[in-house]
């Protein structure tokens, strides 16, 4: 009990070195927890996915179509319990940097294998029931101020022309971890303006979502899905919707490693002004830690005060941060909610700070510690200031 | 009187563990400050010196990416025969019409991602003097043969030469790599339009590059294209066209790199304010005998600010010297305007190393400023009795 007031004297002994020192912590801890959560939001898309849920798409890459024609063929298979497809429009609202994701889909086989997007009953009837009508979620309606039956448009990339399109009805997330910026409407209205336009991009989808009868089949429904069309114009490779979404993050690899990266960087950065800190303390204390020593003070007790004040210090700024964490994270999430639509603090996170705190902690004190065993008590009693 | 300079400069060695540590702070900050702008200088960098001054691309209007353009035969005809195209050796228009699309290649180490796949025709090469063959040879025209760009055969499985690629029922083989120097040809798979059109059912072509009979003649040219009503397409000069195709990203890069920064730069002046005010508490007596000796109390603050400024500068200086050696490393990755795989260097430019040692003193300064103003403001007997 002594020894615990004394680290926290000797803590806060010097207010103003001390009060800097864990204000640097909290900025690093905040930091760091801030990155930990962005690379989360990268990798949303992956935790929200189901296993049981099969994705087919062109083997060549994404951005050629499969027939529409497999469809049926793709029902037939074994294993197979709905299809739905759909196809990514990649329209732009009113400004390139309005970005949200917006795709056409088979509007009733999609709700039902996609049960996380809730949907009151008289706007689904309304959205099934009007061709030109789409569905947007509760933070994309509430961003651009939509209200049910406004007129938007949007202006192809992919597919030539300006697209109007009426607001049917606003889907929210079964829970916190689905997103809710997606713009999506009936494949119907793509493929019948395709049809009179540009004929031969017709009865095209991009891709076919596949619901499975159980989840341990998907492989196997997968492989016989890819057989079907091996050796056709169009071959497919069908992986589960996770390994899909991965495959997206797989690519921008080199950036989230980048952050991963900068994320530690942080946490050197503050290390080396906690060591900083601590070096300056013991170099004071010298004298003190020459008289503990002729009190009979080994120099193992001499370390361990060196430790647990580095403790302290560390862990009151780590808790500071990780409290200020959660108002930040809101903040940011809001402002940067075009890229990451689900901005979410992981309880892994949370225990990540802790460690980095107690790393910050033990190493800072390592030299320091050393220094002040090693003293000679004449030397240290010897040194003034 | 000023205080010698000699005199900061000694003060930081003589508590060397204290400068190593702020200094080494500082560095990490401007390290990732300068590495994060080098990213986005190369990224940007690569993409407009892909582009020459003088072609000009034509795409379907609105379309932001030659992957989502399309331009039917007979369109292409019309711009084809515009009096603003070069004519090149052998008396033929300097016009290229390709097709532009993404494949799917495992890439070493980590899964698959998206390469570009060009179908070039004869003119395409004198459109693109960047390009050199480093090995093989050229693909004939007619035949299911491609070469491929060198950050291509050395990031990516299965493209080396000799290698065989599979897509639209048909094997096609790697005769040639070139290189492309420091722009994104090098990450792209060349072969013949008509082939490759064939191979992957696209009855159009992506884009149509041709070279400007004098390059003043651009805004004729976007005009008689732009406004033909045949013609549903745009035209853009390429170093423009590739120069928008990297803005996203760049953009992208900048505000991760400032928004990090800002928040290291805190840590570090933290660090950079706690060395000088135990720096200034340590020497108490020191500043009273100062004063006492008629230096003056601006003197004193610009001794310690000096002091400050210089933990600054060798923190520039060291995370400067550390970042200069990204140069060596190339990254690849999608650009995500394209959706395609590019490859670019850290690229070190002048306007960096400025950005990055003012920012530097900046924070030396941020952090030197309090502590100093509280040397500077000590009565000279209190100072000279705490001693």
């Amino acid at each position: 009990m002594l020894q615990l007031k004394i680290l926290f004297r000797n803590a806060f002994h010097n207010k103003l070195r001390s009060g800097l020192t864990i204000l640097g912590i909290t900025v690093a801890v905040l930091a760091f927890g801030l990155l930990r959560t962005v690379i989360g939001a990268w990798y949303a898309g992956v935790d929200a996915a189901s296993a049981s849920r099969l994705v087919t798409r062109n083997a060549i890459s994404i951005i050629f179509p499969l027939p529409i024609a497999y469809s049926e063929k793709i029902r037939q298979i074994e294993g197979v319990k709905l299809v739905s497809y759909g196809n990514w429009f990649g329209g732009i609202y009113i400004d390139e940097k309005n970005f949200f994701p917006n795709f056409c889909v088979e509007p009733r086989t999609y709700m039902a294998i996609y049960p996380e997007f809730v949907l009151s009953p008289p706007e689904k009837k309304a959205f099934l029931a009007d061709r030109k009508g789409f569905l947007a979620g509760r933070k994309l309606a509430a961003k651009y101020r939509w209200k049910i039956g406004d007129t938007v448009t949007l202006k192809g990339t992919i597919f030539p022309g300006n697209w109007d399109f009426v607001l049917r009805g606003i889907y929210r997330g079964r829970d916190e971890t689905i997103d809710e910026t997606q713009f999506l409407f009936h494949w119907d209205y793509l493929n019948e303006t395709m049809k009179r336009l540009i004929p031969r991009r017709a009865d095209q989808v991009g891709f076919y979502m596949i619901a499975v009868t159980r989840p341990d089949v998907a492989p196997d429904t997968a492989l016989s899905i890819d057989k079907a069309f091996k050796n056709s114009l169009a071959e497919t490779l069908t992986e589960t919707e996770k390994a899909f979404n991965q495959g997206f993050i797989a690519m921008s690899g080199a950036i989230v490693t980048a952050i991963q990266m900068v994320s530690f960087v942080v946490i050197l950065i503050i290390m080396a002004v906690v060591a900083n800190t601590m070096a300056m303390t013991t170099r004071e204390r010298i004298g003190d830690y020459a008289i503990m020593k002729t009190l009979g003070f080994g120099g193992g007790s001499i370390a361990v005060m060196i430790f647990g004040e580095s403790l302290v210090i560390a862990l009151t700024g780590c808790l500071t941060g990780m409290i200020l964490t959660f108002p930040a994270a809101r903040a940011f999430g809001q402002t940067l909610s075009t890229y990451f639509p689900i901005f979410i603090v992981s309880a892994q996170t949370l225990w990540l700070d802790l460690l980095a705190a107690l790393l910050i902690a033990f190493f800072a004190a390592i030299i320091p510690a050393r220094r002040a065993i090693r003293v000679g008590i004449a030397e240290g009693l010897r040194r003034i200031g | 009187m000023a205080v010698p300079l000699s005199y900061s400069m000694r003060n930081l060695w003589k508590r060397r563990l204290t400068t190593i540590l702020t200094v080494s702070g500082m560095a990490l900050v401007v390290f990732v400050f300068a590495a994060v702008l080098m990213m986005a200088a190369g990224l940007q960098k690569t993409l407009v010196e892909t582009g020459s001054d003088d072609n000009v691309v034509v795409v379907r209007k609105g379309s932001t990416s030659e992957v989502m353009s399309g331009i039917e035969r007979g369109q292409a005809a019309i711009v084809e025969m515009l009096p603003q195209v070069a004519i090149g050796g052998e008396g033929r228009r300097l016009v290229a019409k390709e097709v532009v699309v993404l494949i799917a290649l495992p890439k070493r180490g980590a899964g698959n991602s998206n390469v570009v796949v060009r179908g070039v025709q004869k003119a395409s090469i004198p459109l693109r003097p960047q390009v050199k063959l480093v090995a093989g040879r050229l693909f004939r025209m007619g035949s299911s043969e491609i070469i491929v760009g060198n950050s291509i055969a050395k990031g990516f499985t299965g493209v080396g030469l000799q290698g065989t690629l599979n897509w639209g029922m048909r094997r096609w083989t790697v005769v040639g790599i070139f290189d492309a120097g420091n722009t994104g040809f090098s990450s792209e798979i060349w072969g013949d339009v008509d082939q490759v059109m064939q191979a992957f059912r696209r009855p159009v072509f992506s884009s149509l590059i041709f070279r400007l009979n004098n390059p003043a003649a651009f805004p004729a040219a976007k005009t008689a294209i732009e406004t033909d009503p045949r013609l549903t397409l745009e035209a853009k000069r390429e170093t423009r066209y590739y120069l928008d195709q990297s803005e996203m990203m760049a953009k992208f890069l900048r505000i991760l790199g400032l928004s990090l920064t800002v928040i290291f730069s805190i840590g570090a002046i933290i660090g950079a304010m706690i060395t000088m005010y135990s720096a200034v508490a340590n020497r108490i007596g020191e500043i009273g005998t100062m004063r006492a000796l008629g230096f003056r109390r601006r003197s004193i603050l610009a001794a310690f600010l000096a002091e400050s400024l210089l933990l600054g500068w060798l923190g520039g200086l060291a995370g400067l010297f550390f970042a200069s050696f990204m140069q060596f490393i190339t990254v690849s990755t999608v650009n995500f305007q394209t959706f395609s795989e590019l490859a670019f260097k850290f690229t070190l430019t002048g306007r960096i190393v400025l950005q990055a040692m003012a920012f530097s003193l900046v924070m030396g300064f941020i952090g030197g400023m309090l502590p100093a103003l509280r040397a500077s403001r000590m009565k000279i007997v209190e100072a000279l009795r705490a001693a």
